[in-house]
């Protein structure tokens, strides 16, 4: 099974994040740092990129899409809603009782 | 941008000889390492801790339960209306994003049950609901942020709120929000192997 590999995976992954955190705290006066929202979103474009390659390489995917692409997109949409108005059913819950604090 | 560079992927994919094409993979993990990195520099040199520290809650930890109640009913929501068996619906829906180990997971789970073919059928599915999830919380983030609140980009988010949509979550929902992002992105990854597994048996 590939699950232990990937949880190897996932803490691999927070390591990074909290090594980039720390980094980033001690090293606060480069001034590089303040543009890492420009490289932050070249990154994501080419990891879709490569993402895109990978999936339109896969002949047996592309040739499905047709019939599960709507299925996997209602499948989707409706998770995203459904977690989106959850969300803002917490956010009542949890800030706005608080004089509103958090609302800008 | 993001739509188009998918896209683009997808066709260069489809259409040519791409000599990297063996390498995807470990292409893509290095570049979410290097994102992941970027996302930590940028959180430790550009935000205010005491401003995040005193604006934390407890109450941060009980988030990710509304992520997986909401996904979780309006999944089995759209079992219904698609017709689809309400449990496999649900382990769909419960990738949150995560669809390199949801698609896995749910082929390994199902071959015995409905065999091969079914199982990889419902794989695909799986593998795609949940690339579409992690397009909709990119793209959709200032949008949710606008009409459902701040915290609604990071549950639209589900696993990818501590990696790849974390830069957006900083933007959009504001620095107060990313310790609930990071708190739920950890809480999910241990969750979704396990409501997968739950969903499939």
């Amino acid at each position: 099974m590939n699950i232990l590999t990937d949880y190897f995976d996932n803490m691999l992954y927070l390591s990074i994040l909290i090594i980039g955190l720390l980094t980033g705290t001690f090293c606060r006066k480069i001034s590089l740092f303040k543009k890492l929202d420009t490289s932050i979103s070249a990154t994501i474009w080419t990891m879709l990129f490569v993402f895109g390659v990978s999936i339109g390489s896969n002949k047996e995917l592309v040739s499905n899409v047709g019939n599960i692409g709507l299925q996997a997109f209602i499948l989707a949409f409706c998770g995203v809603a459904g977690s989106v108005l959850a969300a803002s059913m917490a956010f009542s819950l949890f800030f706005k009782k608080k004089g509103g604090r958090h609302e800008k | 941008m993001i739509v188009g560079c998918l896209l683009t992927g997808i066709l260069c994919g489809m259409y040519l000889d791409i000599p990297f094409l063996p390498y995807c993979k470990d292409i893509s993990s290095y570049l979410l390492a290097f994102l992941v990195f970027q996302a930590g520099l940028n959180l430790g040199a550009n935000s205010d801790f005491n401003y995040m520290k005193a604006n934390f809650q407890w109450s941060s930890f009980l988030f990710p339960v509304f992520t997986i109640g909401g996904t979780l009913l309006f999944s089995a929501l759209a079992s219904i209306l698609l017709a689809m068996n309400l449990w496999d619906g649900m382990a769909i829906g419960c990738g949150f994003g995560y669809y390199s180990l949801s698609s896995i997971m749910i082929i390994q789970l199902k071959e015995n049950v409905i065999g091969m073919d079914l199982a990889s059928q419902l794989g695909a599915i799986a593998l795609l609901t949940n690339v579409f999830r992690e397009l909709f919380a990119l793209i959709g983030a200032p949008l949710y942020a606008h009409c459902f609140g701040k915290l609604a980009p990071i549950s639209a988010a589900g696993v990818t709120s501590i990696d790849v949509c974390l830069p957006a979550i900083s933007k959009y929902s504001g620095q107060e929000f990313i310790p609930i992002a990071v708190i739920q992105g950890i809480v999910l990854e241990i969750a979704t192997p396990m409501l997968i597994t739950f969903f499939c048996g």
